[in-house]
This record gives C-alpha cells, sequence and structure tokens, in this order.
C-alpha cells in the first residue's frame, strides 16, 4: 500500500471523536489489514468487582479496526459503513493490560465488504474476542 | 406471602424501592456512565437513553454516531434488562436480599444489524428477553431515534447467567 494511502487511512481513523475518546491508536496499516490499539482505562470497566473492561468498548476497537480494514484495501472505497457486526466474547479481557484489534477484509465486491477480527490482550495465545462483520463499500 | 400483603403497599414506596434497585444496578457500571446512559422506567418495563454528546460521533463528516458506540449501547441495554429481570421477583416479593445487586451474566455473543447511520441526537433502547434458562439468555434489543418504528439498529446477544450461589 502507498504510504500515501496509509497516511490517509491513519489522519481518517485518528479524527474518529469517538477512537479518540476511547484512546485508541492505529499501530499497524497494510493493504486491507489494520492493527489498533486500546490502553486500559478505568473508565472503560464493565465488571467493578473484577475490573474487566466492558465488551462495549471491546465492540466500538473491533468495529474501528474492521472500517480501518476497509478503507486500507487496495479496491479504495471512499468510505465505509458498518452492516452488520457479530462478537463472539471468549474470555475476560486482563485487567491492566491493553487490548490490540486486528482486522482483515478478507473479500470486496463493488458493494460488500467482509471482514475478520480479533482482539488480544498481552496473552496473544488466547484471543479475547473474535469478530466477523460486512461493512458498505461507499463511492466509485 | 405474610401480614403486609393485607393492604397494598404505599405506591411511593413501591417506586422508591423499584428506582432505588435499578439504579444500583446502572450505577455500578463505569463505562455505561461515561457513555452517558440512562434509564427510564414504566413498571417493569425499561427504556435505555443515550444522550447526544460528540465524543460519541464515529464519523464526521456525516455526522453519524459510532458503529461501536451502538454496539456498546445496545448490548448494555440487554445486559441492564437481563440484570433487571432477574433482580424483578426477588424485589417484588419483598425479599430483603434481592436489594443487592445481583452477579451480572457475562456476554456470550453480540450481532448488530446496522440498519441506518445513528444521527447526531439521542437515541433510545428497548431489550426483550426471549429466553432465560439456568444458564443461558438469548436477548432481542431495538434502537431507535425520532421515530420508534424507524429503528436505526437493532441486535441480538446469548448470555452466560450467573451460577445461582454467586
Amino acid at each position: 500500500m502507498s504510504d500515501q494511502r496509509a497516511q490517509l487511512a491513519r489522519q481518517f481513523i485518528e479524527a474518529i471523536p469517538h477512537s479518540r475518546a476511547l484512546g485508541m491508536s492505529l499501530v499497524d496499516i497494510g493493504d486491507g489489514e489494520a492493527a489498533i490499539e486500546m490502553p486500559y482505562d478505568e473508565r472503560f470497566i464493565g465488571d467493578p468487582a473484577t475490573g474487566v473492561i466492558s465488551g462495549g468498548a471491546v465492540s466500538a476497537l473491533m468495529d474501528t479496526c474492521g472500517g480501518a480494514a476497509v478503507m486500507c484495501h487496495p479496491r479504495a472505497p471512499l468510505g465505509t459503513a458498518t452492516i452488520d457486526l457479530r462478537i463472539d466474547y471468549m474470555r475476560a479481557a486482563t485487567p491492566g493490560q491493553r487490548i490490540r484489534a486486528e482486522a482483515t477484509c478478507y473479500h470486496i465486491t463493488r458493494s460488500v465488504a467482509f471482514v475478520r477480527a480479533v482482539a488480544l490482550d498481552d496473552d496473544v495465545d488466547r484471543p479475547v474476542a473474535t469478530a466477523t462483520g460486512t461493512f458498505t463499500v461507499e463511492g466509485a | 406471602m405474610g401480614s403486609k400483603s393485607r393492604r397494598p403497599e404505599p405506591v411511593q414506596v413501591v417506586k422508591q424501592r423499584r428506582d432505588e434497585a435499578l439504579r444500583s444496578l446502572v450505577s455500578g457500571i463505569p463505562y455505561m456512565t461515561w457513555l452517558g446512559i440512562t434509564f427510564e422506567r414504566r413498571g417493569d418495563e425499561l427504556t435505555a437513553i443515550l444522550p447526544y454528546d460528540e465524543k460519541l460521533i464515529g464519523n464526521p463528516m456525516i455526522p453519524a454516531l459510532h458503529g461501536g458506540v451502538t454496539a456498546a449501547f445496545l448490548e448494555s441495554t440487554a445486559l441492564i434488562e437481563l440484570g433487571w429481570s432477574m433482580l424483578w421477583p426477588g424485589m417484588e416479593s419483598g425479599d430483603e436480599r434481592a436489594s443487592t445487586t445481583p452477579a451480572m451474566p457475562k456476554t456470550i455473543d453480540f450481532t448488530v444489524d446496522y440498519l441506518r447511520a445513528g444521527l447526531p441526537r439521542d437515541a433510545y433502547a428497548r431489550a426483550r428477553v426471549n429466553r432465560s434458562g439456568r444458564r443461558y439468555a438469548s436477548v432481542h434489543v431495538e434502537a431507535w431515534q425520532d421515530n420508534r418504528s424507524r429503528l436505526y439498529a437493532q441486535a441480538t446477544g446469548h448470555f452466560l447467567m450467573p451460577a445461582p450461589d454467586e
């Protein structure tokens, strides 16, 4: 992927108000692939008894990362929106650890982009969650 | 059933007990507070409200609510409805232990359909527990903004119920 496109994708993602509010940062972007990290933050706790981050915050991370993977696909949609997103929660994320999402846009048509994603904490061999989603393909 | 079932309780006492139980259920979750989600209650019917805020925006150009915000809003609504439905029978029977917040169910999976772009306005949601067994529950959620009949998102989720002795 060209440096210019990667730069544009990075700017686009880092300008999203909600992603900024959650402290997300783009760590890697390539042809139809993206990785985004979200630091541990007590404001995003879903279960105060354990300090585990809310599933909702993980959803937001997966959705952003999925959209980023679509945006940086070589077929280059001008924009995208989520059609549907399914998330399977395999285990609680370990409190105190950042969460990293990795998404792949594995197929794209003129109208629809298909995405798989995974959420990891420091124990990368045991995913926290996986997701599958479809996204719109906007523009030319 | 004891002697107190003979006369109906004063309506304010009933409302206060229910509102307090709901408040403790919702306020215990920091992420819901951060998003600004509140709940309105009519009897046992809950409506979740997500007041518009700039930090909820996902696409500054349109502008539209972030898909992740919508997912989180719907999942929160499903979880609270499920917690509320677990709390209700004990609370209404006057069991003192029922006033303590129960262990919350865990999300197994959650699927969101995005039907329309979320506008930069308040959003509302209601959840329906379609099946609640000893171990698993299935919950459906509908969310709308200006018109109740024009949903902007819907979702279905499966949840693992807390063990009875937790």
